[in-house]
């Protein structure tokens, strides 16, 4: 081209070269089009209108919006929010005898705008558009670099086909490949709460396509819906955020049972024990494990000021708050204790926080923090910082060195201060008193040193005081024999002291331990008094042993016919349960001891089997068995699982016999009302047939002779009768096929005008010459019904009409369209029902008073209620101004729900 | 219009229902002859001859549409099956086996002989019988002509081939399935649709009262039959 031509001739209309060259290189390498996504869990969130709400704002950006192709499925607000935004014709398409309108994608390429609107990514296009697959025509526009908008569902995914499937059981057959989310820029989620939706689902604002009829009731379940919506959230989170992508796991479905991390927090007094707590939740959230807290309780805490337990006890019910579990331990030191525990339990980390001792009284005194981090073992200690933990004091663990090392050398010390002191005051205090020093001396070392220090303390007093307090100075001979009794006294005190104080820690010690067991079966039984049922209780059961004792746990329960059946509620899949260990846990269960792993019976089995004894006999078994070969229980632990398994024993005896007592109950009522039944169903069959052979018998009696009209009026009341029984055991067997649920409904397009004419047709004996009206619209259209069962409704209900009004009163068959619903309305002008009786005629065998006796059973209304709404329908009975009652039932006309029940 | 000399065959396994039909039918001077069962029937149709089979479909060898079945291999003797009120699926297989007509227990003798007669109606005429006459409404089937009380009416060809298998089968009922196969050559969801709009304009054009239809009775579940007796 030559461009020297064009700068010449062009001043006017002509393009500019130079803008032409350049909006071609564009066009070249024009960069493709932004896909964004409107990703949404289940059919009616809103990711139509949402993403329409947000094509609005680009048009206001002044974006160049069009409308490609947007799916309203008749729903107003959808319909409204197109308003304003330019749309594109769709093309049709002919296939089948039906036309269908699919996006037309070469107009879009045409009109080029900057953003084009796609509803429905997953659509499968007809067969003779350019590509079978709507998201590969979103390809096309995309590289020709228009940006789109479109929408999709989770079920949609190539890659959640089969999890979304195992949820909902619905498999989805309409899937786009995960290469196409590659290529996404932005997802938007469209997110609604599972019971808004189902209530939209109910006012049928949500668009349902035929074929999925039957399977939608599966998939709008609740529980469904939520898993689908967690699912999602994680989908949208792992695209979005790549550093999310470490901590989210990849399996759509977390398994059931935790990772086999745990996590311990250590709590101390420390103001900021909380957010410490809290910074673990988040942890252990991130991780999906177990955790726990542990507060260690050493003799100097026991000072603790009321601020300071206050603070521990909130920390430790925040804990329980945020799901994990807390514990009060007693010890000597944080470290040893906090270790212990780890190790005995499995903890896989331990979190502290950050220590913030001025260096100085971490040399003397020692860091909790470097004790465990040196003692640790294969256990990973995280050291956490919490924000604002700037200059407040740590816990004064560290006041109380119990290391080997560390206590014999202040033993020592202690003595030489006491003899620093006694140096002092040498002169001015007798020596004997001097004494006195020395035992103070022992008794610190007593309290805060332990038996053996306080022992040596004793020891190295006596020798001190006699080197340097008692003549001759400095030796260690003594010139005064009385000092001897000096030094026997102070050796004897100091180890009295040494001794009784020790023994006093000990004791306080077990005190505490014994307040933990006591507290953890607190736990328990509160946990059990708590569960409903006896599914919770073995849960409770199992969830506790599992957390006392770290081990797996199984729990085994007898079968309905008295064998063994087993209920295993393991904590790891790997309780594995062979033959061998079934037949002790049998043994324990049929001799009722206990069995297996450090027992005398059957010891060589893998896990340890104990009975659950009630006074009535033994319930169950609880087997408890160690994850690798460990150390076997302590005496302790024996002691407490033992209570455990009292415990379990009763709650789950009283659940099974809270059961016992609901079928009991519930036989009771039944038995009763099928007593009623029989009863009443057997008068009404008997009355016809005393009419019947009573007839039948004068016939006989009467022969040839007999008077015509007699005659005639005899056979004529055999035959009432007969046709009345007919009728009752056809309503009999209706009411069975009703209650078995064994009704077949099978809904054909009926004409109502037909199925009226041939239920007066049915009762055209029993009409004799009664007006019967009926006033049926013009043109209604047919109406979905079980023909033959529609046509007993209103048999039933003309029937009903007789019976209750008098002979020359008329009776009025009317039906109507109402909206989306055919309206039938069978109308007397009768006695009426008693209004507070207006619903309970609808019962079995309920009757409205009458004088004389009316004959039937009562169950016609009762069928009918259950024929209409069995068809989706409803019925209700109206007393008429003037007197009469009128039965109406709706029928719709549009049932999606599928014709057979 | 029942010759003397008719020979009806009984089929069923209850003695009292055949002891019943034995009196009722004698007394109409009709030779009765009874089976107790499948294989029983089958002898007797193929021995002794008769001219009408009244067949229970509960018996006790064979189920009734099997006997039908096996009948009409061979034999087209008019047979009128009895079922009781919920077997509504074998009926209609029944029928379109080749079944004529039903009878739902219990039934009165009434009924029972109007079936026979309309059942042997159809076997004996030799579709050369031009024009059909129930009450008002006559049906000329040379001229195409359909009127009522002698006002001619105006019948879609549909319409009017309805009403053509309906009268050429007088009395007899006919399953919405035969009457699908014969007006639109199958049977499908749709067209039983089509077929209830068709009934019911039908009796809008020939019925003195539409709600109450008087000729063309509809047989709850099963199909149509035009009334002779109307």
């Amino acid at each position: 081209m030559d461009y020297n031509n064009l700068v010449k001739i062009s001043h006017d209309s002509r393009p500019d070269p130079d803008d032409l060259l350049s909006r071609i290189q564009r066009e070249e390498q024009e960069p493709r089009g932004k896909l964004k996504i409107f990703l949404g869990y289940a059919a009616g969130v809103g990711k139509t209108y949402a993403m329409l709400e947000a094509a609005h704002q680009r048009k206001q950006e002044d974006i160049d919006v069009v409308v490609g192709y947007v799916e309203t499925h008749g729903r107003v607000e959808t319909e409204a929010r197109l308003a304003g935004l330019e749309v594109l014709p769709r093309k049709q398409e002919s296939y089948r005898g039906i036309t269908l309108t699919e996006l037309d994608v070469d107009a879009v390429l045409k009109r080029r705008p900057q953003l084009v609107l796609v509803d429905e990514l997953a659509h499968t296009n007809p067969p003779g558009l350019r590509h079978p697959k709507r998201y590969q025509d979103v390809e096309e526009l995309l590289a020709a670099g228009i940006d789109v908008y479109t929408t999709l569902n989770i079920q949609h995914l190539e890659s959640l086909n089969d999890v979304i499937a195992q949820i909902t059981g619905v498999t989805v057959r309409e899937t786009v490949p995960d290469s196409v989310l590659d290529q996404v820029t932005e997802i938007e989620l469209t997110d609604l709460p599972p019971d808004e939706l189902l209530l939209r689902l109910q006012e049928g604002k949500v668009y349902i396509p035929e074929q999925a009829a039957q399977a939608i009731q599966n998939f709008f379940r609740k529980g469904n819906l939520t898993a689908l919506r967690e699912l999602t959230m994680r989908l949208a989170a792992r695209r979005v955020d790549e550093q999310m992508r470490d901590y989210m796991k990849t399996k759509a479905i977390p398994g059931p049972w935790p990772a086999a991390e745990r996590l311990l927090v250590g709590i101390s007094s420390h103001p900021l024990s909380e957010r410490l707590v809290r910074s673990t939740y988040r942890l252990a959230d991130e991780l999906n494990t177990e955790w726990l807290a542990i507060h260690v309780e050493t003799p100097g805490n026991s000072r603790l000021s009321p601020e300071g337990r206050g603070r521990v006890t909130r920390a430790l019910l925040l804990a329980e708050e945020l799901g994990g579990r807390s514990l009060i331990l007693p010890g000597r030191s944080v470290p040893e204790v906090l270790l212990h525990y780890a190790r005995e339990h499995n903890v896989t980390k331990i979190i502290l926080g950050k220590p913030f001792r001025p260096r100085w009284k971490e040399i003397l005194f020692g860091s909790v923090v470097d004790e465990l981090v040196r003692m640790s073992g294969n256990i990973d200690i995280y050291i956490i910082s919490v924000p604002g933990e700037a200059d407040v004091v740590r816990r004064e663990v560290a006041w109380q060195p119990h290391r080997p090392w560390n206590r014999y050398l202040w033993a020592v010390f202690l003595v030489l201060a006491a003899t620093g002191i006694g140096a002092l005051f040498q002169h001015r205090i007798s020596p004997t008193n001097l004494v006195m020093v020395y035992l103070l001396a022992v008794v610190v070392a007593a309290v805060y040193l332990g038996r053996g220090s306080s022992i040596l303390v004793s020891i190295l007093s006596v020798l001190a005081f006699d080197f340097a307090f008692t003549e001759p100075y400095y030796t260690f001979v003594v010139e005064d024999t009385e000092y001897i009794l000096t030094f026997i006294g102070l050796l004897g005190v100091g180890l009295v002291i040494s001794e009784l104080t020790a023994r006093v820690r000990d004791q306080a010690e077990a005190a505490q331990r014994r307040e933990a067991e006591t507290s953890i079966l607190y736990t328990l039984s509160r946990d059990l008094s708590t569960a409903d049922g006896l599914e919770a209780i073995i849960q409770a059961v199992a969830d506790n042993v599992s957390q006392t004792f770290g081990r797996d746990v199984a729990l085994f329960l007898p079968d309905s016919d008295g064998k063994e059946s087993l209920k295993m509620i393991s904590k790891s899949s790997d309780f594995t349960l062979d033959e061998n260990e079934m037949a002790v846990a049998a043994w324990s269960f049929k001799f009722g001891q206990i069995a297996g792993r450090g027992t005398d019976t059957l010891s060589a089995s893998k896990g340890r089997y104990i009975p659950l004894m009630t006074p009535r006999g033994v319930v169950g078994v609880l087997s408890i068995k160690p994850k690798e070969e460990r150390s076997p229980l302590t005496p302790d632990q024996r002691r407490l699982l033992e209570t455990f398994s009292r415990q379990a024993a009763l709650a789950i005896e009283r659940a099974q016999l809270a059961e016992q007592a609901q079928a009991a109950q519930l036989l009771q009522a039944t038995e009763k009302l099928q007593t009623a039944l029989l009863n009443s169903i057997s008068h009404d069959l008997r009355t016809p047939l005393v009419s019947i052979t009573g007839a039948l018998s004068s016939l006989s009696d009467g022969g040839v002779a007999m008077d015509p009209q007699i005659h005639q009026d005899l056979v004529d009341t055999a035959r009432d009768e007969a046709d009345r029984m007919n009728r009752l055991v056809g309503n009999l067997l209706n009411m069975t096929r009703l209650e078995a649920g064994a009704l077949r409904v099978t809904k054909q397009p009926g004409d109502i005008q037909d199925a009226i004419g041939t239920a007066l047709d049915n009762l055209e004996d029993r009409l004799g010459d009664r007006k019967i009206y009926s006033d049926i619209e013009e043109n209604l259209p047919l109406v979905p019904m079980d023909f033959v069962l529609i046509v007993q409704v209103l048999v039933n209900l003309v029937d009903n009409a007789l019976k209750y009004s008098n002979r020359e009163s008329p009776i009025e068959i009317r039906a109507s369209r109402n909206g989306q619903e055919l309206c039938v309305r069978v109308s007397d002008r009768g006695i009426g029902i008693p209004p507070d009786d207006l619903e309970r005629i609808f019962e079995k065998f309920y009757r409205v008073q009458r004088p004389d006796k009316v004959s039937g059973t009562g169950l016609g209304l009762s069928i009918s209620k259950g024929i209409i709404e069995a068809h989706a329908g409803r019925i209700l009975a109206e007393n008429r101004t003037g007197g009469g009652t009128s039965i109406i039932f709706y029928l719709p006309f549009n049932d999606e729900r599928g014709s057979e029940k | 219009m029942t010759s003397p000399g008719l020979r009806v065959l009984v089929v069923d396994d209850e003695r009292a229902i055949r002891r019943y039909l034995h009196a009722a039918l004698s007394m109409q001077d009709i030779t009765v002859m009874e089976a107790y069962s499948g294989e029983d029937a089958l002898r007797s149709v193929a021995v002794d001859r008769p001219d009408v089979v009244i067949l229970d479909l509960g018996l006790p060898d064979m189920e009734g549409v099997e006997v039908t079945r096996r009948i009409r291999e061979w034999a087209e003797v008019p047979i009128i099956i009895l079922s009781v009120r919920e077997q509504e699926s074998e009926k209609i297989a029944a029928l379109d086996a080749g079944a004529d007509d039903y009878l739902t227990k219990p039934f009165g003798t009434g009924e029972l002989m109007a079936r026979i007669r309309a059942a042997l109606r159809r076997s004996i005429r030799k579709d050369n019988e031009p024009v059909i006459m129930v009450n008002q409404l006559k049906i000329d089937l040379e001229r195409r002509q359909v009127m009522v009380a002698d006002h001619e009416i105006a019948l879609t060809p549909t319409e009017y081939d309805i009403l053509r298998l309906l009268a050429q089968n007088l009395g007899k009922v006919i399953t919405h399935r035969q009457l699908l196969q014969h007006i639109w050559g199958h049977a499908s969801e749709e067209d039983l649709h089509l077929l209830r709009v068709n009934i019911s304009n039908l009796r809008r054009k020939i019925e003195p009262d539409p709600s109450r239809p008087h000729y063309i009775r509809t047989e709850a579940g099963v199909g149509y039959r035009l009334r002779s007796d109307a």
